[in-house]
């Protein structure tokens, strides 16, 4: 039988779906009967959705800086003509 | 690498400024973001980035457009971030992989009695769920520190899984680590993020 502890150390195979199907398994059997634990699941989830919203609204887009733009003028002229 | 991506970097190639300019803005935050895991100083690590332009702009008639753009940026920062720290000699492959076990907020031992059962159960987190939470802006900021806190490797594998949404391979790749370590490393990062957060919460209250 898994342990509470057993749960919070395999929650990240558990939402990677790394788990074999008899491990899946008794992990969810725990789940079904452990409220801390499905709190503690559900969190763990909303973690990883809290850190996917962050990369996606990234901070205001820098300018370019002049000596980049340059050198990519500067690439365009010596490129070979395609 | 679909239909589009093959578009944009038809542009970069027939030397569109405009097309290098939204690349650029795109992802020199987030370039910025990783090559900072390995480099001591915000300004080694925007060094690095430079360096990362120079190299995309001469590399990018050999692209072969076997990975996405983004798979290919991210391996060249990696790459030229890595070089950087090992020749100032601070960097050991996977160094915190063994060093980090019990560290504070990994899942910590004295969460739980003997049977390995909570002591004290997670305390409940605001329903409004990650948009709520995220609309509060001293959150997210203090979530953004509380990644910076986390030791090297698991940012690293942090960022690219979870900020950047990268699969598990393409981020093993990138990073030079086993899927075994990634997964450590991975678990580890949340595990200590859900613990920042938890603490977070608590304080601000509802």
């Amino acid at each position: 039988m898994l342990n509470c502890r057993d749960v919070t150390e395999r929650v990240t195979d558990y939402l990677e779906r790394d788990l074999s199907w008899w491990e899946r398994l008794w992990f969810r059997l725990h789940l079904a009967m452990c409220a801390a634990c499905r709190r503690y699941v559900a969190q763990m989830r909303t973690t990883t959705q809290l850190l996917r919203q962050l990369g996606e609204r990234p901070a205001d887009p820098p300018a370019v800086d002049p000596a980049i733009r340059e050198a990519f003028r500067a690439g365009r002229q010596s490129a070979p003509p395609r | 690498m679909d239909t589009a991506e093959h578009a944009f970097v038809d542009r970069l190639l027939a030397g569109d400024e405009g097309a290098f300019e939204e690349l650029v803005a795109t992802y020199q935050n987030r370039l910025l973001r990783l090559a900072r895991v390995y480099c001591r100083t915000d300004a080694l690590a925007a060094d690095v980035v430079q360096e990362t332009w120079l190299a995309v702009i001469r590399g990018l008639s050999r692209f072969e457009r076997r990975s996405s753009l983004r798979a290919w940026l991210f391996q060249i920062v990696a790459n030229r971030a890595r070089t950087h720290a090992t020749r100032e000699g601070r960097w050991v492959t996977a160094s915190d992989l063994g060093a980090d076990n019990a560290a504070a907020g990994d899942g910590g031992s004295d969460w739980f009695d003997a049977n390995g059962a909570w002591r004290q159960p997670p305390a409940e987190w605001p329903e409004a769920g990650p948009e709520g939470l995220l609309l509060r802006a001293e959150l997210r900021t203090a979530l953004l520190e509380a990644i910076d806190t986390l030791p090297e490797m698991q940012r690293a594998v942090v960022t690219l899984r979870d900020l950047e949404g990268m699969e598990a391979q393409e981020a093993c790749n990138i990073l030079g680590i086993s899927e075994t370590n990634q997964r450590v490393l991975l678990h580890r990062g949340r595990t200590r993020l859900r613990t920042a957060l938890a603490e977070l919460v608590a304080r601000s209250g509802p």
